[in-house]
């Protein structure tokens, strides 16, 4: 990540909320956005992602909030003059102008000179590596060409901000990958500051130096890759980011840590856990496991040392998954689990119907509340 | 093998349906076409020999001559009016939001339902208060009026079909909205304008009855020529001036096909 230049946020969002007619698309929004960082909004369609970009494109007027960018209120200022670039999903170029006329047009509405925009449109093609390509019209191109072109026409005139909708949404799963990566490579190239929004939380992970989770027009958490995953605020958080097992009951406080009860079974919960939770005594609570952080023992190894929790499952499918193999199992109470293990560390292998024990160690529980509990 | 067997009777039987119904809205019109080589001094069909001497007598006679010119000068202008207002009002009923709009909406497509004749009547009443009937300013007025929804409706189309976000791009690019508008909107919905236009052209050149209530012994335009003509003596110039109307509304016609076909949703 390049240094923080001017010493000033790229973009901050202030109290940004967005009414259509009653219901709120947008519900107290607040971000802080460094230079050059990559920041992805990530959320279930209808979590006001998208509605929140478009407030910062200028493309609709917030209800209430503030938009700074680059330390200046663009709060009323018209999308013209925000100085962003921006990115659609149908990549949106002019179909009546070549590839290079595109890439030409925000360079002619700043009235730079012939010579410097026939420079600069020459090296966004070459950045966008489709040197050749600059006399064909958009629908002389592939998806994936469009996107680059669309891509190399938001980052010509060096815009503060580079705004992405779901730029790779409608590229097959292979080019998107290739393209994630070298988007990613291009802005950090250029020391661009990008928001991107999508629903995909792989690509959110791969990308961005830092997650929005969005929810019913909130940022639910707002964090790194690692720490939504392992440190999720929420159930919703924990659900949306990566698999999780969830185990629901009572949360009790005792001593330093606490327990997660649920009729006459109960499971140990850290002291950090508690600690980060915050939760009262006697709440509705949920510990959040991750898949891989299961073990599977044999029915009578309790396999509970100190610092782990068990849980009694029999195994319902073992699925082959190339470097890992991914387990379905049924708890005791009826409830689905998973678990994902590894291949090749010699490691006992499980086949259906084998009843197994479930092992974690009780700091990779994640406490969270449980709202619907 | 089965299917076709039954099939293909089922097939002939519609291909004669459609052939006779073409053939019964056709014929009338193209009739004319061979009457107009007829040596006769008759207006008869099945033409007797073949001459071209009535086209020379269009285009030599003054009367024909001049209500070629006015019809050409009145659509020309029509056409150009109803263009940019049906242009406006296009864009203003798609993108605008204001209370009434769908009855104003209405209210611009109200020419396409309303009679003709209630509409020639009613102008013609009021512009001879206004003093601008039997002149072409008054039939101008008038076509343009008939001829906007034909331009409305076409670049509505249009701006239907256009992508929006295309116009936020041009926004986020640095292009104000009048830049927006001429670089982005106006090459994307010229297809329909002219198509509209063309339709508005074909609309006024075309139209009689307004414009018998409208043009005097002094402003004639072609189709009221006519009328007062086959009226008057029967003569085979009139088919020869008909052959002419729809060679050109013909043309116009493939040609409006052509620009709506090149539509911006590519």
């Amino acid at each position: 990540m390049p240094p923080d230049r001017q010493g000033r946020p790229a973009l901050v969002l202030r109290g940004l909320q967005k009414l259509f007619g009653d219901v709120a698309a947008v519900d107290g929004v607040d971000l802080e956005v460094r230079q050059g960082e990559f920041v992805t909004l990530l959320g279930p369609s209808g979590s006001g992602k998208t509605t929140t970009l478009r407030m910062i494109a200028g493309f609709t007027g917030q209800t209430a909030g503030t938009i700074e960018i680059d330390g200046v209120d663009m709060s009323h200022v018209p999308p013209h003059r925000r100085d962003v670039g921006m990115i659609f999903q149908n990549y949106a170029l002019f179909p009546h102008m070549t590839a290079a006329q595109n890439i030409a047009f925000p360079l002619e509405m700043r009235r730079a000179k012939r010579s410097e925009i026939t420079r600069r449109v020459a090296e966004a093609l070459a950045l966008v590596k489709l040197d050749a390509f600059g006399h064909r019209f958009p629908r002389q191109l592939s998806g994936g060409q469009q996107q680059r072109i669309a891509f190399a026409r938001a980052v010509v005139f060096h815009p503060q901000l580079l705004l992405m909708d779901e730029p790779l949404g409608a590229l097959d799963k292979k080019l998107r990958e290739a393209l994630q990566l070298e988007v990613m490579h291009i802005s950090r190239q250029l020391g661009a500051t990008v928001i991107y929004v999508t629903h995909d939380q792989e690509e959110a992970l791969v990308m961005s130096d830092r997650i929005a989770i969005f929810s019913r027009g909130r940022i639910e958490q707002l964090g790194r890759g690692e720490d939504l995953y392992d440190r999720p605020v929420s159930l919703f958080v924990a659900d949306f980011i990566g698999e999780s097992n969830i185990l629901r009951g009572r949360f009790e406080r005792d001593g330093g840590g606490g327990w997660l009860v649920r009729d006459d079974a109960r499971w140990r919960v850290s002291a950090a856990q508690v600690e980060r939770a915050a939760l009262g005594s006697g709440s509705a609570a949920a510990l959040v496991i991750r898949p891989e952080r299961l073990r599977m023992v044999g029915p009578d190894e309790t396999g509970a040392t100190a610092g782990t929790n068990t849980i009694q499952a029999s195994v319902r499918d073992a699925l082959y998954l190339g470097s890992t193999r991914k387990y379905e199992l049924t708890m005791m109470d009826g409830r689905a689990a998973r678990v994902r293990r590894q291949l090749g560390g010699g490691e006992r292998e499980w086949q259906p119907g084998d009843r197994v024990g479930l092992v974690w160690a009780v700091d990779d529980a994640v406490l969270v509340s449980d709202p619907q509990g | 093998m089965a299917i076709d067997s039954w099939r293909q009777p089922r097939r002939l039987f519609l291909l004669a349906i459609g052939g006779l119904t073409v053939f019964f809205l056709m014929v009338p019109t193209l009739v004319v076409v061979p009457m107009s080589v007829t040596s006769s001094n008759a207006l008869t069909f099945p033409p007797e020999g073949f001459s071209t001497r009535w086209y020379e007598k269009m285009l030599t006679d003054r009367q024909w001559s001049t209500g070629f010119i006015n019809s050409a000068q009145t659509a020309l202008l029509a056409a150009l009016l109803a263009t940019v207002l049906g242009t406006l009002a296009a864009i203003g009923t798609a993108r605008g939001r204001f209370p009434g709009r769908s009855a104003v909406n209405a209210l611009i497509l109200s020419p396409l339902i309303v009679p003709v004749i209630i509409i020639a009547i009613g102008m013609f009443s009021v512009f001879v208060r206004w003093k601008i009937a039997g002149s072409m300013v008054g039939l101008v007025m008038a076509h343009t009026a008939l001829a906007v929804p034909f331009v409305v409706v076409n670049v509505t189309t249009s701006l239907r079909t256009m992508d929006r976000n295309l116009e936020l791009a041009a926004q986020s690019l640095g292009a104000g909205p009048v830049r927006t508008f001429r670089r982005i909107t106006l090459p994307l919905i010229m297809p329909g304008m002219l198509a509209g236009g063309l339709f508005a052209f074909i609309t006024s050149w075309d139209e009689v009855v307004v414009a018998i209530f409208l043009t005097s012994a002094r402003f004639r335009t072609l189709p009221v020529e006519m009328w007062e003509q086959v009226r008057q003596v029967v003569d085979p110039t009139v088919a020869a001036v008909s052959t002419t109307l729809l060679a050109v509304t013909t043309t116009l016609l493939l040609l409006a096909f052509v620009a709506r076909r090149q539509g911006p949703a590519r």
